[in-house]
């Protein structure tokens, strides 16, 4: 199943600019220590507010060009004429555990110390946005994947006992989805955030927020799931595995589960985005990822200084532009999925 | 003897029927395998928001038959009628509201789902619509081996495909078929996969609900006569459900009607046919063509 639908996706334009698109987004983010210049605590106080940096030809060899600061509060810079430091290419430099296991020390790109190359410019501390977008995906990418996967299998588990055995357990497990939809969820969010924090370091906060976001996620897909199982519990090919005696838990998963895969891969990533976006909003608000961490929310909260807009540094903002690439991919995809598993949804749309 | 409880039926049929029993289907068989006994299934109908039960459906009101071991029991009636309500009682797919299920003489009905669990070896099921009734996400293969899986637990992989095919052969499909899915074959070769699938325990009574209902005129005479063959070679026992006599007088030895949830005339076929009794019996038979 997994190879056909790999293979209608890619037969659509559309689906095949998405897979690549998210391909190359999670591709950087797994080597994001190979491909980052720099560590994204690395600072450098004389280089706040730098410009990204411009790439220029000498003797063939790609240089980046110096600048010096000409105007400190107004964070200015100029182009020193002629000026420019050699870009090194798979050289070694400070060594790193490429996923905390390879020793490792090349690097995909780098120039000599004390000249920094910024490819996006540089934050108010002189650290390079390119490099920390880079290690925030780390936590912006992967948070959706593993907070999709605890929501799908609660709610896969919870709306399929729901609907396979109804009666009682069916009626609690609705009662308890109705609670927590009804709830607004930036409340809840804030709330549980609230209830957690206490209990862990504020290194952990990518736990905490993980469990937030499946806590409240799991609700929408049981219901879902719940219908589905209901609807399904009656196929003949059901009551035939229950006549043969097979056991309830092997019916969930032999039965249920591959009936409900293609939904459930459709609405996980659909609801990616969703994901992307709270990591976000609880970093922006600083209830989230804290220093010395990074994600693109606390990156777009470490933006929202006045000076960002007056002096038009823009290469602040990048972080929000790969939100927004991210959660449109993802939408974009979910849709392409959805179509192909559901091709009569597609011409009720039309 | 034969044991068919009459009470339900009006009095006025009582000789009739006596003489009736006395006929071919006594002489022929033996022991009898599954007996009924005053069963009710009632369903109830909530209403409101506080999900009152208002009243019930009585989908089987009282209900006794017996079937003889190696016979045919036709059950047939229109849509609605309860039959497979009957059917699902039979293997506990719904519990009876009161009544006794007798399968060798021991009451199923009110058996725990583990001390029922050797009759699902004895007991399997047919199912009416061929395009629901089998996994789509399953190959014919793991279709077959579930089954097997379950009462035969000590069948080695290969074994059991070895097994699978024979059951593919037997219902006159190609062994090669194991690796396809369901929506690779027609409603008639599906079917056919159905019977492969409640063969492979070594059943000996199968309730077909409605068999050949959802199948082309065309396909239903092999899957009837495909059935009769896998009966006369296996021993099977059937209760053979159709709303329509003309099938199940085909098929069976003995005939129950049913409407509104009640066995309302029960004879041999022969009888049923050539001088029905009851008016909703002779209205099924003016619906089939005579020849
Ligand atoms: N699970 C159920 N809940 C409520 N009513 C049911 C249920 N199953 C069947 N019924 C009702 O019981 C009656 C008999 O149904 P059924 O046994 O399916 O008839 P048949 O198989 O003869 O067409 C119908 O009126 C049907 O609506
Ligand atoms: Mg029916």
């Amino acid at each position: 199943m997994v190879k056909h639908l790999l293979q209608e996706i890619l037969r659509r334009p559309l689906g095949m600019l998405c897979l690549s698109v998210l391909g190359l987004l999670y591709a950087c983010t797994i080597f994001s220590q190979f491909l980052a210049p720099y560590l994204p605590t690395d600072q450098d106080l004389e280089k706040a507010y730098h410009p990204p940096t411009r790439i220029v030809l000498k003797d063939w060899r790609p240089h980046v060009q110096i600048y010096e600061q000409v105007d400190p509060a107004a964070a200015r810079y100029e182009p020193v004429h002629g000026e420019t430091a050699a870009i090194s290419f798979f050289a070694p430099g400070r060594e790193y555990r490429l996923w905390g296991l390879i020793p490792a020390e090349t690097r995909l790109f780098q120039v000599e110390e004390p000249h920094r190359i910024y490819l996006l410019g540089s934050d108010g501390t002189g650290r390079d946005v390119f490099s920390r977008l880079l290690y925030g995906a780390q936590v912006s990418l992967s948070i959706g994947f593993i907070g999709i996967c605890i929501t799908m299998t609660l709610g896969f588990l919870l709306g399929g006992v729901a609907g396979y055995f109804g009666g009682r357990v069916d009626f609690l497990a609705m009662r308890l989805v109705e609670f927590i939809i009804a709830v607004p969820s930036l409340y809840l969010l804030i709330a549980l955030r609230g209830a957690l924090a206490e209990h862990f370091e504020p290194e952990q906060m990518y736990l905490v927020i993980v469990i937030i976001l499946s806590l409240i996620g799991w609700a929408g897909a049981a219901r879902i799931i719940r219908g589905m199982a209901l609807s399904l519990r009656e196929r003949p090919f059901i009551l035939a595995s229950e006549v043969m005696g097979q056991s309830s838990i092997k019916v969930l998963f032999r039965h249920f589960l591959p009936n409900l895969a293609s939904y459930l891969l459709v609405a996980a990533t659909l609801s990616i985005p969703a994901y992307i976006l709270a990591e976000a909003a609880l970093s922006f608000l600083g209830l989230g990822i804290q220093e010395p961490g990074t994600s693109w929310g606390l990156m777009l909260q470490q933006a929202q200084e006045l000076k960002v807009f007056t002096l038009n540094l823009w290469w602040l903002l990048t972080p929000g532009a790969a939100i927004f690439i991210t959660v449109i991919t993802f939408n974009v995809l979910g849709d392409v999925l959805r179509d192909i598993v559901d091709p009569r949804q597609q011409m009720i749309k039309r | 003897m034969v044991a068919v409880d009459r009470r339900i039926q009006p009095a006025g049929e009582e000789k009739k029927q006596d003489k009736r029993h006395s006929g071919g289907l006594a002489a022929a068989h033996g022991s009898s395998l599954l007996e009924v006994k005053n069963l009710k299934v009632y369903f109830p109908v909530y209403s409101g928001l506080l999900r009152r039960v208002r009243g019930h459906i009585r989908a089987v009101d009282d209900v006794s038959f017996s079937v003889l071991a190696g016979t045919t029991v036709g059950l047939v009636g229109e849509s609605g009628s309860g039959k497979t309500t009957i059917g699902r009682a039979l293997v506990k797919l719904i519990k009876p509201t009161s009544g006794s299920i007798r399968y060798r003489g021991v009451d199923t009905a009110n058996l725990s789902k583990r001390a029922f669990f050797p009759y699902r070896k004895k007991i399997q099921m047919i199912f009416q619509d061929p395009f629901h009734s089998l996994n789509p996400r399953m190959s014919v293969g793991q279709i077959l081996g579930e089954p097997l899986g379950i009462h035969f637990p000590h069948l080695s992989p290969s074994s059991r495909v070895e097994r699978s095919a024979v059951l593919l052969e037997q219902v006159g499909l190609k062994p090669e078929y194991l690796r396809r899915y369901p929506h690779e074959f027609s409603g008639g070769q599906r079917q056919r996969i159905g019977i492969a699938r409640a063969l492979a325990v070594e059943p000996e009574f199968i309730i077909c609900d409605e068999p050949v209902s959802a199948l082309d005129v065309s396909v239903q005479a092999a899957i009837i006569n495909l059935l009769q063959d896998l009966q006369e070679q296996l021993g099977l026992t059937y209760l053979f459900i159709a709303h329509d006599l003309a099938v199940v007088e085909h098929m069976s030895d003995h005939v129950l009607v049913m409407t509104q949830g009640r066995i309302v005339e029960q004879a041999s076929a022969e009888d049923i046919y050539s001088s029905p009794q009851h008016p909703y019996t002779q209205k099924l038979l003016e619906a089939v063509p005579r020849l």
